[in-house]
């Protein structure tokens, strides 16, 4: 199942994809285990002549302990997986690692408006760079995102980054990346916004520190094989 | 105190249509329930048609456009969760069963009752209507969230919305009411001997899914309220440039929604408790553990509700607090579950088609459970929230509960309905189908969510990251239309062996409880006698018997 997973190119991507996978092997040997057992009985235990079905009404805390030392064995598993995810959710959504570059996403209706700082490095100056539906990012960086919405609630996925966060009006959520490998990698809205939801889309950029330059400068990024302002 | 079984003759209005009857009315909440299923698939065939191959005129239905499509899902949603499951599950089976099992002639308060099931019409009528007025029906989410739905011009959607918020607060407010007589009735109205912790487990689940729903739905209707007021009024409870905010809602309805998924788990779970001991020849394991992991999972179930919003903005660190309190869920669902298999463990097994759906769901359940966790790790959720991932899952719980649950009820009490079996054959084929399509469906929908497929997009044709695995959906809609076809053998079954079925004893099944203590199927009042109870409801295959069964209405052989 997990080959299904898209390329993941997150500066955290090994170890997240290691969470998924670990999870992954201990609920699939839990269900193989529980589903084996459970076709064994249907297949074994079929009404046969002068078989009598066995009498266990399960009353004592000895028959009980067959069912309830397996359910304390899972509430062990299940505190282990959160004991090694929680850290890698801290990662991602609490610890931030101080920015190289901050750029504010606001989703409305169908489209997300970004504002990139221009070569000052800063927001709110007057060569900040907006576009529609395209976001531009130096590779090995740690981007900051300001997560803003217009109207209703958007949600900004990139599924090769592992990143996803709703957008909320009223609320400026903050966000951050850092993506290890160049190319152009789909942008989507994760959250019913209305009709035009199923159009609501993008791409990021991640741009070698030359190639970002350049789009800085206004100029040409022959590696880009998309258009400015495709879906 | 006890009235006798009356044969006193009413007319057919009174008897089959304004019926007082629990009996009555359970079964025209479970037809209702049925006709509302129909709507339902046929909106997922039309929806399914529309991903598999975009954009074209679908058979039978014509064009769905991206209005279309999100009025589709949103009211498939709605249906299948409260105008099937909760109907069936609850409503229906509770009604019917409740005093059956308890040894009573009716509910406590008949009148209330009726009552329920003609709000519940009403809801059913509002909703159905919501369908054709201006501006088509509710087309954000079945969720509701605003502020997309506390305005009209963010969905375009008119009256379909408010119409949508009617219909539930009437659909709840019934629920309410057969809730009230289901509790109501175990307390006051249990026959001689029918103690607690003799009682069926089925009851038990019936009075702890009302339960939870009573605690979980009064902070739902104060937001369903609030909405109404922001869509018609131009309130700003969820606006944020009018004070409001977003996230209210999303607290208030998750309080109430993830609960209902264990209103909708229990009376299913119930269900089974009664067909697998019946068919396995051999006592429930763990009767009182399972008692106590109900009431466990009742608790914890009003605090595990911010798990639907881990991305939504709520503080981070609360996050992980309710990840910690869903991974705990498993654990009383897992003794549940254990002990169903351990029921099964020795057994006796009857292969008869009440328990091929009970087995079914315990087969197909587990898939939705074990799914859940990379739902409830917050970390792993980042990514597949909002992804079909979350579909596959919510349909490989809600799936197995609605449908295999509601199969196993229906063919294991069919014949103390109507007096007569239902043909095994066609049951044997409706249950292979329904089986392998079921899972051919929604298996591929996993794969696709780990793809990076976004939810309720109706055009998946317009993402180059989808494309590749277009073919995915083309199976998964391949395999709805068989699912489809697959109930044709039982609607047929159901309604030719309501006349021509092979004529059914008092117990057929050679069961324990109080139900199978009466005529098949049961008059006016049920109970030719008020029955008395003897002992629980699962001794089967006691070494001391020579008959596999010991009936909760038998009196002690005395001893020579």
């Amino acid at each position: 199942m997990l080959q299904w997973l898209p390329e993941n190119i997150a500066s955290y991507g090994a170890q997240y994809d290691a969470v998924f996978a670990n999870i992954y092997y201990i609920v699939g040997a839990w269900f193989l285990a529980a589903e084996l057992f459970l076709f064994f009985c249907i297949f074994a235990f079929g009404r046969r002549k002068g078989r009598k079905a066995g009498y266990l009404p399960g009353h004592s805390w000895k028959a009980m302990s067959w069912v309830l030392i397996p359910a304390v064995v899972i509430l062990g598993f299940d505190l282990a997986i959160d004991h090694q995810q929680v850290p890698m959710w801290r990662a991602i959504k609490e610890k931030q690692p101080p920015a190289d570059q901050t750029v504010t996403v606001k989703g409305k209706q169908f489209v997300w408006d970004i504002t990139h700082p221009g070569a000052d490095g800063k927001l709110g100056t007057e060569d900040d760079k907006q576009t529609m539906n395209q976001l531009y990012v130096p590779v090995d960086k740690v981007i900051h995102l300001n997560l803003e919405a217009e109207d209703v609630i958007h949600s900004f996925f990139i599924p090769n980054l592992r990143f996803k966060q709703d957008v909320v009006p009223g609320r400026s959520i903050k966000g951050w990346f850092k993506a290890v490998k160049t190319g152009q990698y789909k942008i989507s809205c994760a959250e019913l916004c209305g009709v035009g939801h199923g159009n609501m889309g993008g791409w990021i950029h991640v741009l070698s520190e030359q190639d970002y330059q350049k789009w800085l400068r206004g100029e040409e990024i022959t590696t880009s094989r998309l258009d400015k302002d495709s879906l | 105190m006890y009235h006798m079984q009356t044969g006193h003759a009413v007319g057919f209005w009174r008897k089959y249509v304004f019926s007082t009857d629990h009996k009555v009315i359970g079964l025209q909440y479970m037809i209702t329930g049925l006709f509302m299923a129909i709507l339902g698939g046929f909106l997922a065939y039309a929806f399914r048609m529309q991903l598999a191959y975009p954009n074209e005129a679908v058979p039978l239905f014509g064009q769905v456009g991206p209005d279309v499509y999100n009025a589709m899902v949103t009211m498939h949603g709605t249906i299948m969760l409260f105008w099937v499951a909760q109907p069936i599950l609850v409503s229906g089976f509770g009604n019917y069963l409740v005093p059956l099992q308890l040894g009573a002639e009716d509910m406590c308060f008949p009148r209330l009752n009726m009552l329920s099931y003609w709000t519940f019409l009403v809801s059913t009528v509002l909703l159905v209507a919501s369908f054709f007025v201006p501006g088509g029906a509710m087309g954000g989410g079945w969720t509701g969230y605003p502020p997309l739905n506390a305005r009209m011009d963010y969905t375009g959607v008119d009256w379909g919305g408010t119409l949508w918020i009617l219909a539930l607060a009437l659909e709840f407010a019934a629920a309410l009411m057969s809730g009230i007589n289901v509790l109501s009735t175990t307390l006051n109205m249990r026959t001689k001997g029918m103690t607690l912790f003799r009682m069926p487990l089925f009851v038990w689940m019936q009075n702890a899914a009302n339960l939870i729903f009573m605690f979980s739905v009064g902070p739902l209707i104060a937001g369903a309220l609030m909405l109404l007021a922001d869509r018609t009024l131009q309130t700003g409870f969820f606006i944020p440039a009018q004070g409001g905010d977003p996230l209210l809602w999303q607290h208030l309805f998750w309080f109430f929604g993830h609960p209902e998924v264990y209103v909708l788990l229990l009376p299913a779970l119930g269900i089974l408790t009664e067909v697998i001991p019946t068919f396995a020849r051999k006592p429930i394991f763990g009767y009182r553990m399972i008692v106590y992991s109900v009431v466990a999972a009742g608790v914890l179930s009003f605090i595990v509700w911010a798990h639907h919003q881990f991305v939504s903005g709520i503080n981070p660190q609360l996050a992980v607090a309710f990840s910690l309190t869903t991974i705990m869920i498993s654990v009383p669902f897992a003794v549940i579950i254990f002990s169903f298999l351990a029921t099964l463990w020795r057994a006796s097994i009857e292969y008869k088609v009440a328990m091929l759906f009970a087995l079914g769901m315990l087969a197909e359940f587990l898939i939705g459970g074990v799914t859940g966790i990379h739902l409830a790790s917050t970390s792993t959720d980042i990514y597949l929230h909002d992804t079909y991932f979350v579909v596959a899952h919510f349909h490989y719980t809600m799936f197995p509960v609605t449908f295999f649950g509601m199969f196993a009820g229906i063919y294991y009490w069919f014949p103390k309905m109507f007096g007569r079996k239902m043909n095994e054959g066609l049951g044997w084929i409706h249950f292979l189908v329904t089986f392998v399509a079921f899972n051919v469906i929604f298996i591929p929908l996993f794969a696709f969510g780990l793809a990076g497929h976004q939810r309720r997009i109706y055009d998946p044709s317009l993402w180059e990251n989808l494309v590749p695995y277009q073919h995915l959906h083309v199976i998964a809609t391949a395999a709805t239309i068989v699912l489809l076809l697959g109930q044709i053998p039982f609607v047929f079954n159901f309604f030719w062996s309501m006349k021509k079925g092979r004529k059914a004893e008092r117990n057929p099944w050679k069961s324990n409880t109080l139900e199978w203590d009466t005529p098949s199927p049961p008059g006016h009042g049920n109970f030719e006698a008020a029955p008395v109870v003897y002992r629980w409801p699962y001794e089967y295959s006691a070494p001391d018997r020579e008959e596999d069964y010991r009936p909760q209405w038998l009196a002690p052989e005395a001893k020579p």
